[in-house]
């Protein structure tokens, strides 16, 4: 097989250009052989092509002789092929009888300037499209859940309770863990500053009104559309991949009431929950650092921060949890039942529902700080 | 089929040779000392009930298992030490094509191409485009992605996948599973007169009657751990009652309108 290299020999005879060919014609010598066909003349009345030495012959090789042949003749000349063997009459043949169904083998050429053009709008025209499916989704979400709550029944206890362990109890230690971090960075960034002006205590009130009215339920918000959200594009991709989702339907079952209000209604309740406990982590992290790194005791820190952390500064961070909780689960169940075909789309669509309902957070978070603003609260 | 005329005249070379294949999961043992040989040219079929290793088999001799015990030689290479050269001789369809999700069917063809040979895109194309009409599919098929193929559509793909570098062996793995009869006739006519023109050595597992009779110069049947080897009219002869179950039940009578009577 690895035998002498393919090889082209041609000369020129009166208006003749007789071509012999030898050598192993095959996908190893495929590229040379190439070059050698294409750099032939090509204005010539008669070819010749002489094969007789051929030791092997396989589908490059005879696509490369089909081709020049082609070519050839369609500027005009006249081709002959001799001395292929009686064995590669059959690979020939095959070659021939494919390429005669199958006129268009050229890739179109593209301006890169239009293909750029053509995915921008492809690009924007998809992230409107996604926009109004997304509302179409919550509108339909909106009604199943209401036809829920008219029997509660439907609301499926189970299903409800082990989503609420997935994205609330287990979530626990990861949320206290890094809320209580930030709060120590926090207050640390605050001491530098505030030690400047002599007044640190100061600290405790910079730290507890970030933390309530943003940072807590931000951050718990966002690590859960990376925790849980993307769960839910995955569980309810794997499914539609496995062609459970249609198995459902064809049962009867709805697939918006079985898979997506269980976990819409679990984050729903688990979100504000962790809210509150990444509230308490962040504080108790920065009252550690209070106490440890700057001249004031734990008494002192509790006595301020009672002052600083009212009830209204609670409530304001509060009340986007379940917000940024509807905003996540929608995303997260909408990108699962968008995935189709293959498991290679779960994947994609996973991603897709982690940016998505991250950033949708931040444009939510941002359009409260406007109402709240506005509002004088 | 590479090769020059006068190696694929003497028909008794054989291709791939078992000798004394033990394997064995934990203590399940699935074959049991199998030897056998494929000659060149021939078109084998591999048939057995479910958890016999069939697929095994298959994967034992493509060097994807290691065996407890026994050789196997592909081509004359032992599959202990398998080179990418011999890799490339062999081609594999996989039960579902195995295509690669991410890339179209024409860069599916164009993957071994691109890895194992230095050669320009348009000539990629071109083979592509040919490798895609000898195996039956459409000209659109080429930029379209395997999750857009119907199931036949990705045997085909996969078959023009695992044909791309002109193998000498085709290892099918059910070629027919999941088709319905007349797809899967065929497929079994696309495989045979393939198998022709381009000189392949078929190694198939499969449960289809229809392709045993209809393509198959000799079937192996996997029974009691060891293989049985023969035409089908051997096996139709051969006592053993599973053997005769399989090749004389309700569904072989309907495949096979040969009358050969059963010895039991």
């Amino acid at each position: 097989m690895t035998d002498r290299p393919g090889w082209l020999e041609s000369s020129v005879d009166g208006d003749r250009l007789i071509l012999v060919g030898g050598g192993c014609w095959t996908f190893d010598f495929a590229a040379s052989l190439d070059l050698a066909l294409k750099a032939l003349p090509p204005e010539t009345r008669r070819v010749e092509f002489q094969m007789a030495q051929l030791d092997a012959f396989d589908t490059a090789g005879a696509w490369l002789l089909r081709r020049t042949q082609e070519e050839f003749e369609a500027g005009g000349a006249s081709v002959s092929i001799s001395g292929v063997a009686a064995v590669y009459a059959p690979l020939f043949q095959l070659v021939i009888e494919a390429e005669k169904d199958h006129p268009e083998i050229d890739r179109a050429y593209v301006n890169p300037l239009v293909a750029a053009l053509n995915r921008i709008g492809l690009m924007v025209f998809d992230a409107a499209r996604e926009g109004a499916n997304l509302l179409n989704f919550l509108g339909l979400v909106i009604v199943t859940l209401a036809r829920s709550l008219a029997s509660p029944r439907r609301l499926r206890p189970t299903a409800l309770v082990s989503q609420i362990e997935q994205t609330g109890f287990n979530a626990l230690p990861i949320v206290g863990l890094l809320l209580f971090l930030i709060g120590v960075v926090l207050a640390y960034q605050g001491a530098d500053l505030t030690r400047q002006f002599g007044a640190e205590i100061l600290t405790v009130d910079g730290l507890a009104i970030s933390v309530l009215r943003e940072i807590g339920v931000l951050i718990t918000a966002i690590l859960v559309a990376g925790r849980s959200g993307s769960a839910f594009t995955a569980q309810i991709g794997t499914m539609k991949v496995n062609e459970e989702v249609d198995a459902m339907q064809t049962l009867g079952l709805d697939p918006i009431e079985v898979l997506v209000l269980p976990r819409v209604v679990a984050l729903l309740i688990t979100l504000p929950l962790l809210t509150f406990f990444a509230d308490v982590a962040a504080l108790l992290g920065g009252g550690v650092m209070v106490v440890f790194a700057l001249d004031i005791s734990f008494v002192q820190f509790v006595h301020r921060l009672h002052d600083v952390a009212s009830l209204k500064q609670f409530l304001v961070g509060m009340v986007k949890a379940p917000v940024f909780a509807f905003l996540i689960a929608l995303v997260g169940c909408y990108e699962g039942l968008c995935v189709g075909g293959s498991a290679e789309s779960i994947g994609q669509m996973t991603t897709k529902a982690v940016v998505e309902s991250i950033f949708l957070v931040i444009v939510a978070d941002a359009a409260f700080s406007i109402i709240f603003s506005t509002l004088g609260i | 089929m590479a090769d020059a005329p006068s190696e694929t005249t003497t028909q008794e070379d054989s291709v791939i040779r078992v000798t004394g294949l033990r394997t064995q999961f934990g203590a399940q043992v699935i074959h049991d000392g199998l030897s056998f040989s494929v000659r060149r040219g021939e078109v084998m079929g591999i048939v057995g009930g479910s958890g016999t290793g069939k697929s095994v088999l298959l994967r034992t001799i493509l060097g994807l298992n290691t065996p407890r015990m026994g050789e196997i030689e592909v081509l004359g290479q032992n599959t202990r030490t398998i080179t990418n050269a011999l890799k490339r001789r062999c081609g594999v369809l996989f039960q579902d094509g195995a295509l690669f999700s991410s890339l179209t069917v024409a860069e599916n063809i164009q993957a071994p191409m691109r890895e194992h040979l230095k050669m320009p895109q348009y000539l990629m194309d071109e083979l592509a485009a040919l490798k895609i009409a000898m195996v039956g599919l459409p000209p659109d098929a080429g930029p379209k992605f395997p999750s857009e193929l119907s199931g036949g559509m990705r045997k085909r793909a996969g078959l023009a996948r695992a044909l791309a570098m002109d193998p000498d062996i085709i290892f099918l793995d059910e070629p027919t599973a999941g088709l319905d009869p007349i797809g899967a006739a065929a497929f079994d006519n696309l495989i045979h007169e393939l198998q022709k023109s381009l000189g392949l050595t078929v190694f198939m597992v499969t449960h289809d009657l229809d392709s045993l009779s209809a393509i198959c110069d000799r079937i192996a049947v996997l029974v009691d751990k060891k293989i049985r080897l023969g035409t089908m009219a051997e096996h139709m002869r051969d006592p053993h009652p599973w053997i005769q179950e399989y090749f004389h039940g309700p569904r072989a009578r309907a495949a096979l309108k040969d009358d050969i009577p059963a010895v039991v």
